[in-house]
């Protein structure tokens, strides 16, 4: 398959080229935006001021009532151990998650882009787990790892004698989330790796062969470094992905369980905030908690757009 | 072409290259690809056999194809309205799918062959987005789908919020500036309007770069889990995603056979687009992303 063929550039470092003005009219332009600015406006900026203006109060939107409560819902939530746990084993998780995906996706890329028989076809079937979405990823896993039924129990048991109850135990739970999370994500970030990868330059490689470096040292010393640009692209849209996406994959695998210490191990902010706004309808404790990630959602992404131009650069 | 981070290393251009080495020494990047490959597809292998099975064997160790993939099928499509919830999402994920794509085009035209006033400010306002996920939103969005508009459980209430996108106006921005500006000149002296310049001469450029966008947005529309739960009260319009859900917990005893084979179903569209477009979606990442 040939993956993108020319040169790759994560789309935040794009260049810019000069602007045209083609077309005269004075209306034309606006309307041509008209539709964009609305959806926009009325679906995303005036929620995301609803929400700021609901997480100064307490509000149930079931009940419809509301008591203005200033920063008091920040100052409970950021005081609260419970918040702690979940903001902390969210961490964890996206750390996890962001790093050992993208150091696997980068290493079966690699591999899977040298001139081996079969490359294709090695290619083909990193990739599709592109399809998967986490509400199918959850789904199958929770089968997978049913303790009295799931094949991989089977498996330990006729070998080791041990069946594992793999959604009860925290430790394992968790490994398991984040096993999913990984393997879900796998197709994108080996996409976007087998492209950076297919534009290195052969000469580079084969300049490092001649001076004797090793498969492994070429690797780590001039192909790592050379991937920096596209990892760099990939930790943001995976630190965004591990944010939102693990939703659903919790929500059908674990339910934010099993209790570990103050809450569900597998509760992250995003379940959290769910559960606040539509189980327990605190609507201003999870609009609280809304501004607190848009908030971390602001500070990642002014970052991939400040330091994604100040890239390693290779070729031109 | 300048390659500041390899300037150091000497460069043997008239060296010959080196020789290829025969199978042996593939023969561990063989054994990693081959375990990875099988540990990757392993689950899916695992489902799709399942899918397969008579509901007394599903739950047994047997590892072996059955015969029974139509019957846990028909048990879902219809018995748990899975027909229902991919008919549902089909619906769902086309509309944003080409809403996107058609919203994108029209303000990447504004965006790139037009001269107006506060042009970088309304450009920053799109960009902004980005960092307004809707999941991050969804307090006040049910407030206003709920209340205001009336929109719970309607098919709107999952579609019009994805349908102004700040990716894809960005790439097709990107994409526009890469088109020669001649040719935009050319089109205009002999008398082109702009929706005809965009209809005759942009989109035909850019099949590329919306074959890319449409996988991307069909994935992710089809992938949406967190809204549809929110707002969707009735079965009646919610979406596959959160139907597997339906389907686990349906009856309390779950029909794992039935579940794997709704499971592989919810598959197939994602994949078959992905299919279908591989070829633009390399290119139109490549044509993208060019300076």
């Amino acid at each position: 398959m040939s993956l993108i063929s020319r040169r790759p550039r994560p789309p935040a470092a794009a260049a810019e080229p000069q602007e045209r003005a083609t077309f005269k009219s004075p209306v034309l332009p606006w309307l041509f935006l008209l539709p964009t600015f609305i959806i926009l406006a009325v679906f995303l900026y005036y929620p995301a001021v609803r929400t700021l203006r609901l997480s100064l109060y307490r509000a149930n939107i079931i009940l419809g009532n509301e008591t203005f409560e200033g920063l008091g819902q920040f100052a409970e939530l950021l005081s609260s151990p419970v918040y702690h746990q979940v903001i902390l084993q969210t961490l964890i998780y996206c750390a996890l998650v962001v790093m050992l995906g993208l150091l696997l996706a980068m290493g079966l890329a690699w591999l899977a882009s040298r001139p081996i028989a079969g490359a294709k076809f090695y290619r083909l079937m990193l990739i599709y787990p592109y399809a998967l979405s986490p509400a199918i990823a959850g789904t199958i896993w929770l089968f997978l790892f049913n303790p009295e039924i799931g094949v991989i129990n089977n498996v330990l048991s006729s070998l080791i004698g041990v069946r594992p109850r793999w959604l009860d135990n925290p430790l394992l739970a968790f490994g398991l989330v984040v096993l999913a999370a990984i393997w879900k994500g796998l197709g994108y970030n080996v996409v976007f790796y087998l492209a950076a990868i297919q534009n290195i330059p052969g000469e580079v490689s084969e300049a490092a062969a001649i001076d004797g470096a090793t498969g492994w040292q070429a690797y780590w010393k001039v192909i790592f470094p050379l991937l920096s640009p596209m990892t760099f692209f990939l930790v943001f849209t995976n630190l965004i992905y591990a944010l939102f996406d693990s939703f659903g994959l919790v929500d059908i695998l674990t339910r934010g369980g099993p209790v570990y210490g103050q809450t569900g191990i597998t509760t992250f902010l995003i379940y959290q905030l769910y559960e606040d706004g539509f189980r327990n309808f605190k609507t201003g404790v999870a609009a609280a908690e809304a501004v607190l990630m848009l908030i971390m959602v602001g500070v990642i992404t002014v970052m991939q757009f400040r330091y994604g131009n100040r890239r390693v650069h290779y070729g031109a | 072409m300048a390659r500041k981070a390899v300037s150091a290393a000497p460069s043997y251009a008239t060296a010959p290259r080196p020789t290829r080495a025969g199978p042996a020494r593939h023969l561990w990047i063989h054994v990693v690809l081959i375990i990875a490959v099988l540990v990757i597809a392993s689950p899916l292998l695992f489902a799709l056999i399942k899918a397969t099975q008579a509901s007394d064997v599903v739950i047994g160790p047997s590892l072996l194809p059955g015969t029974h993939f139509l019957e846990n099928l028909a048990s879902v499509w219809n018995g748990a309205h899975l027909g229902r919830y991919m008919t549902n999402s089909l619906i769902v994920t086309v509309c944003v799918t080409v809403g996107k794509t058609i919203l994108s085009l029209l303000a990447a035209l504004a965006f790139v062959y037009f001269r107006f006033p506060l042009k970088s400010l309304a450009f920053a306002l799109v960009l902004f987005t980005l960092m307004l996920p809707t999941e991050l939103l969804i307090v006040a969005l049910f407030d206003l789908m709920s209340g205001t508009l009336k929109w719970a459980d309607s098919y709107a209430a999952i579609i019009v919020p994805f349908l102004a996108s700040a990716t894809g106006t960005f790439l097709f921005r990107q994409h526009f500036l890469n088109i020669p500006a001649s040719l935009a000149d050319a089109a205009r002296i002999d008398g082109c309007g702009p929706m005809t310049f965009l209809s005759r001469v942009l989109i035909p450029m850019s099949w590329n770069t919306i074959g890319a966008m449409a996988v991307i947005q069909f994935v992710s529309a089809w992938d949406q889990y967190l809204w549809p739960l929110v707002i969707m009260q009735s079965d009646d319009k919610q979406v596959v995603q959160v139907g597997l859900r339906r389907l686990i917990d349906a009856g309390g005893q779950t029909d794992w056979g039935a579940v794997m084979a709704g499971a592989m179903i919810t598959l197939i569209p994602p994949l078959l687009i992905f299919t279908l477009l591989q070829e633009q979606f390399s290119k139109g990442f490549a044509l993208g992303q060019d300076k």
